[in-house]
């Protein structure tokens, strides 16, 4: 966001005192009603029934067992995915060849594919009627309607987190650096850490915090592919789901309430992420990696 | 071209396809294979059943109601955030990201409190003799609050790069307020706003935990489609869920398709030098 100037200036189109009034207004009341109201909403449902009930839900088995789950699923999806996020962006940005527009539209396809239609895909794999279904039941693997189901399908929403804050900044640091390295003797892993890491950490740090909020906050795809088994296959969101149905809506909020936390911590990470430079490159989380183009500032 | 002395190519792009095609490619492909392994006749029947329309008209117009209002509002609100200040407007910039990172269930489950006829804002409403909560009303509003971020973060860079000296110019001219934004500026924002636009409507598609909550879920009315297909798999009806799943994925496609060339197109506008 770039300061306003010192210089007095004519005002510009749409500062008019009573418009500029009545236009933040409205923008803060709506905003009020559609953004804050429901965070808000979540502490208040969450406490109508007291203190006790509040800590009750939390210290339940089931309600502490989806958090070891959700937190566990996040342990373990979100570095595999910021590995192959590290490894997406160095061999898009560093080298070229041939099908690299089509690999990059590839890892974008989950985010616009509904988290629904992910949660069936991984059933036609993986399940009964899917196609290593059979043969993993032979051998009394389980995937689906177990841990690694709800872990595969986090995997497959989040596939692009990573890789789309990299790319767009690796593009635009360009390959001197590391050719530079490299031509002085250093290893591939001695490149990469020593010059590669340390300019990306932000942007990486971004989109693993960014990662591990959708992992865990994921719902439709792990609601699929869960099959819902109380105090076994359920993560957080699901639980919330089910003590919500269970006349149980201020248990489902007091669950929820954790999960808005994270969300706030998240935001809270973002904010201090932006101000060290990440997600500038591409300024937003909605602009994909795709039409990467090295616009550097250079007035 | 120079020679990539580069080391890492390998190893890079072995990991980047192994997992690309594992985690991505190879379940879009068996749902792909399910449904067509159904036949055209069968396939069409599933695809085209009254319950299936309705889901889909309820979806696409509820979506479109959405991304209406967040086009309108999304504008506003980015408006605000770059040509004015007041206090806490970081904050607000901040909250603009609530959407993305508040997990769909839970934002399910709190609009519909706030909806419902006894929640804060549903019992104001009832009494104008609106309904929202399970209604297709509900549902547009889960849309709202879940896809309202793509139009503020598309539309917030280009207002912010946009240059002073062109208003400057259409000022010195002479022309009104009203006439410069339709004139200069909204033409310089309109490639970001259907980028932006694109985005929300195919995320409001493809949503499902924000909506189920609060929709009703009554077929023919307030069941859209994602939850027509999560019915079909609890019926074990593995074919129509296939079947079905691949029109939202069809339509996904054709979105991504849409999006990348709105946005290539709105880069041009964004490029900063």
């Amino acid at each position: 966001m770039s300061a306003t100037p010192k210089r007095r200036k004519p005002p510009r189109v749409g500062d008019g005192p009573l418009f500029r009034r009545l236009l933040i207004g409205i923008v803060l009341v709506i905003g009020a009603i559609l953004i804050l109201a429901p965070l808000l909403i979540i502490g208040v449902e969450a406490f109508s029934k007291g203190w006790a009930v509040y800590r009750d839900t939390i210290i339940h088995p089931d309600t502490l067992h989806a958090i070891g789950l959700t937190v566990f699923a996040a342990l373990v999806a979100v570095p595999v995915n910021t590995a192959f996020g590290v490894a997406a962006a160095w061999s898009i940005t560093k080298f070229d060849f041939r099908g690299r527009r089509l690999l990059l539209v590839v890892i974008e396809i989950p985010f616009s594919v509904s988290p629904i239609v992910a949660g069936v895909a991984y059933l036609f794999v993986y399940g009964l009627q899917g196609i290593f279904g059979p043969t993993l039941d032979e051998y009394g693997i389980k995937i689906l309607f177990a841990i690694p189901g709800i872990i595969l399908a986090s995997m497959f929403v989040t596939a692009p987190f990573v890789a789309r804050e990299l790319i767009p900044l690796m593009q635009a640091q360009g390959r001197d650096l590391e050719e530079a390295a490299t031509s002085l003797g250093a290893s591939g892993w001695r490149t990469f850490f020593s010059v590669t890491l340390p300019n990306i950490k932000w942007a990486l740090l971004y989109g693993v915090v960014l990662c591990n909020a959708r992992v865990m906050g994921e719902f439709g795809a792990v609601s699929i592919v869960s099959g819902n088994i109380r105090g076994q296959t359920n993560t957080l969101p699901l639980h919330i789901e089910l003590l919500y149905h269970d006349y149980q809506a201020a248990g489902a909020f007091a669950a929820s309430s954790i999960l808005a936390l994270i969300a706030v911590f998240t935001i809270i990470a973002k904010v201090a992420l932006e101000r060290q430079g990440a997600g500038r490159v591409r300024s937003s989380a909605t602009r994909p990696a795709l039409v990467a183009n090295p616009a550097e500032k250079t007035s | 071209m120079r020679r990539n002395v580069l080391p890492g190519l390998r190893l890079s792009l072995g990991v980047t396809l192994l997992y690309a095609g594992l985690i991505v490619v190879l379940p879009l492909a068996a749902l792909v294979f399910k449904a067509a392994s159904l036949g055209p006749e069968d396939y069409w029947r599933i695809v085209s059943s009254t319950r299936a329309l309705a889901s889909y008209r309820v979806t696409v117009l509820c979506a479109l109601g959405a991304t209406i209002f967040n086009l309108f509002f999304g504008l506003a609100l980015a408006w605000v955030l770059t040509r004015y200040r007041f206090p806490g407007w970081r904050i607000v910039d901040a909250m603009v990201d609530l959407p993305f990172a508040l997990p769909t269930a839970v934002a399910g489950i709190s609009l519909t409190a706030l909806f419902t006829t006894n929640g804060w804002f549903g019992s104001i409403l009832a009494d104008l003799g609106i309904k929202v909560a399970y209604t297709p009303l509900g549902i547009m509003i889960a849309m709202c609050f879940t896809s309202l971020p793509f139009i503020v973060r598309t539309v917030q860079p280009v207002l912010e790069d946009l240059d002073p000296a062109l208003e400057e110019a259409a000022q010195s001219l002479g022309g009104s307020d009203w006439t410069i934004f339709r004139k200069v500026i909204l033409p310089l924002l309109t490639p970001a706003l259907l980028a932006g636009v694109s985005l929300s409507f195919a995320r409001s598609l493809g949503e499902f935990g924000a909506i189920i909550f609060i929709a009703g879920n009554q077929p023919m009315s307030t069941e859209i489609t994602a939850l027509l297909v999560f019915i079909r798999l609890e019926e074990y009806d593995y074919q129509a869920a296939a079947a079905v799943a691949s029109v939202l994925l069809v339509t996904a496609f054709v979105m991504l398709a849409l999006t990348n060339w709105m946005q290539s197109r709105a880069l041009r506008y964004t490029v900063r030098n």
